[in-house]
């Protein structure tokens, strides 16, 4: 059992994929920006000036304080400044990133088991099987993404009882952005599964009596994963902003849960009113965070890709 | 030569056909008004195999030499035809459970040993496929020793296990396959072009390696080659085919001393020879020709020197003599073979 996690750690340190990671500082500071922000977001709790979710702790007095200053009737600081009901800014930042983020894992998490499972299914079975899901992600494709999620999000929410619809709406925003993005995870693992099924391997295991499920989930599955692991990690900038933009426009995360689209929507009302820092602490942290997994997973892409080497 | 005692067919092969639909889709052909294009991979093939021997199908590219194994060892169906082995039918489905326990008798080593090896894949894990997949051996130790056995019966080092098949070369890539063909305790493997992939002072250590597994445990060979002198070393008899026809089927001492069909003159005539050198070789005249729209007759007729009007016209039957089996209307006839 050593040996094995000893012979794995040796082979992750001398691979080229980290020798690749060490030549390009794009990839390591957008790892560390990244790795800065989520264990920013995920660790939140335990330093975060307070809790923006929990009303008791908010002060109507201390609304509108510019960053840096001394709000004029009580006298507190806060670092980013505060909104419009008195939040501290970097607090609604940190726990808003915590719901980007959760919405977005969530949501490729499903569009990759979805678009895996689908994908490989359709790529394996083939036939009409294949034609009919392949024609279905077609369909799909010719509609913008946020078009779909915001269509799946609109009969979600007719759906939902009235009282649980600011509970369910993250959960009906990962559905939705899931459905909307399995597609090209979809197309991508059935290309890859028609390859490697005609590799000689499957007919081998084939031949030693293995069933299609054991050759899919033993076989295929882990040479495809490769290609999995890229379009995870765009699609999570992707679901990312798919998530900002619903809830920019008022269809996402509620005021009272802010996802940093919310909290971007809420600034813009007072963008030209002088309180800038409602709208440019979270716009800056969503395009860090955005630009930073997507930068991560081009050079993924670039690295995973023997023909680029 | 080992002595055969008993002669006992092990694989029966009758009538064989496959063909291959290769049209365009649907739509396309009826806005381009095309016809559906039928290939025939392979056309009426029929051979017995015995036990204990080595059986080689020659032939060259798209002959229909793969297809033919592909369909022996149950990757592929059959069109029409039956193969039969060890006396049970493979299309029979009423007997699953024979078919089963035959699935673990008959094993196949593909042409590239860099595809046929899943990369993600330890080596121990691939060579205990076919003994998980069939459960032969109690429990998870007897696998771990069985893997150590059959590693070192290749020539391999039982801690090769650990590896992955990146780490190996072609040669001892080949070598794994083996021990994974061997795994399930096989009594017919099909080997596709074995050595084709490999180079040449490899070849012959595999070569001789298959061998002597032959002698050790008494294995059926079906060796499909396009590669002559791979053939002569390893085969006991040997069937040349042509456009997914079988031409001759002779004794391979007889059939490199003594070629009776004019294709099989042929290919020989291009074996590279050393005692040929500063000689010139006959290359083989022309190509094989589409197998969709194979010509009428014999389908060597047009790169056939002795071909006449009713090669033309008609197909030739198998003629069968104690030891051979030739489809030529000129030997029938007694226009070839007696210069």
């Amino acid at each position: 059992m050593f040996n094995k996690i000893h012979d794995n750690i040796f082979r992750a340190l001398n691979s080229d994929f980290l020798y690749s990671f060490k030549h390009s500082p794009v990839a390591i500071v957008s790892f560390i920006v990244a790795l800065t922000l989520v264990l920013g977001a995920v660790l939140a709790p335990f330093y975060a000036p307070h809790n923006p979710f929990d009303p008791a702790t908010l002060n109507l007095m201390n609304g509108f304080s510019a960053p840096m200053k001394p709000n004029q009737f009580t006298g507190e600081v806060f670092l980013l400044g505060t909104d419009d009901q008195g939040r501290d800014v970097f607090s609604t930042i940190l726990y808003g990133m915590r719901i980007s983020l959760f919405v977005g894992f969530a949501a490729v998490t499903f569009a990759m088991v979805l678009g895996v499972s689908l994908g490989l299914i359709a790529g394996y079975v083939g036939g009409w099987l294949d034609a009919l899901m392949m024609r279905i992600a077609d369909v799909q494709l010719t509609f913008p993404g946020i078009l779909v999620a915001m269509l799946i999000f609109g009969i979600a929410k007719g759906f939902t009882p009235i009282d649980q619809r600011d509970q369910m709406a993250i959960w009906v925003l990962i559905i939705a952005i899931g459905l909307s993005e399995w597609v090209q995870v979809a197309r991508v693992v059935r290309g890859a599964t028609l390859v490697e099924k005609n590799k000689e391997y499957v007919q081998a295991a084939r031949l030693n009596g293995r069933r299609s499920g054991g050759i899919l989930i033993g076989h295929i599955l882990p040479n495809v994963l490769g290609s999995v692991l890229v379009i995870a990690t765009i699609s999570l900038a992707l679901a990312i902003i798919a998530e900002a933009t619903l809830s920019f426009l008022g269809v996402g995360a509620p005021p009272t849960k802010p996802s940093l689209g919310t909290l971007i929507r809420i600034g813009q009302g007072y963008l030209f009113s002088g309180e800038w820092w409602i709208l440019l602490f979270p716009a800056v942290t969503l395009l860090a965070l955005a630009l930073s997994v997507n930068l991560l997973g081009d050079w993924l892409r670039d690295a995973l890709n023997p023909k680029l080497k | 030569m080992k002595k055969r005692t008993q002669k006992r067919t092990l694989v029966k092969i009758r009538n064989l056909d496959r063909l291959f639909d290769v049209s365009k889709p649907f739509l396309n052909r009826i806005i381009e008004r095309e016809e559906r294009k039928i290939l025939r991979a392979v056309d009426d093939v029929s051979i017995d195999i015995d036990e204990g021997e080595t059986f080689a199908l020659v032939g060259e590219s798209g002959s229909g030499k793969s297809t033919v194994a592909k369909m022996v060892v149950g990757l592929l169906p059959p069109t029409k035809g039956s193969i039969e082995i060890d006396g049970i039918d493979l299309s029979d489905k009423s007997k699953i459970k024979e078919l089963r326990k035959l699935r673990s008798e008959i094993q196949m080593i593909f042409q590239d040993p860099f595809a046929s090896l899943n990369p993600r894949w330890r080596v121990e894990k691939i060579i205990a496929e076919p003994i998980r997949s069939f459960a032969l051996e109690k429990n998870e130790k007897a696998i771990i020793a069985k893997v150590a056995e059959l590693l070192t019966l290749v020539g391999l080092d039982p801690s090769d296990g650990r590896k992955f098949p990146h780490e190996f070369s072609g040669g001892q890539r080949q070598r794994i396959c083996i021990a994974r063909a061997l795994a399930s305790k096989p009594k017919f493997i099909v080997c596709d072009e074995l050595t084709s992939a490999l180079d040449v002072s490899v070849q012959a250590q595999i070569l001789n390696l298959m061998k002597d597994l032959q002698d050790e445990f008494s294995l059926t060979f079906l060796f499909i080659s396009h590669d002559l002198s791979v053939v002569r070393h390893m085969a006991n008899r040997i069937g040349v085919m042509y456009l997914g026809r079988i031409v001759e089927i002779s004794n391979s001492k007889d059939l490199f001393e003594n070629p009776k069909h004019p294709y099989t003159k042929m290919l020989l005539d291009a074996i590279p020879d050393l005692e040929m050198s500063g000689k010139d070789r006959n290359p083989i005249e022309g190509e094989i020709p589409n197998p969709i729209d194979p010509p009428k007759g014999c389908t060597f007729h047009p790169r056939c020197p002795f071909a006449n009007e009713r090669c033309r016209k008609e197909i030739p039957m198998p003629i069968k003599s104690d030891s051979s089996i030739i489809t030529c209307h000129g030997v029938e006839e007694g226009r070839i073979g007696k210069e």
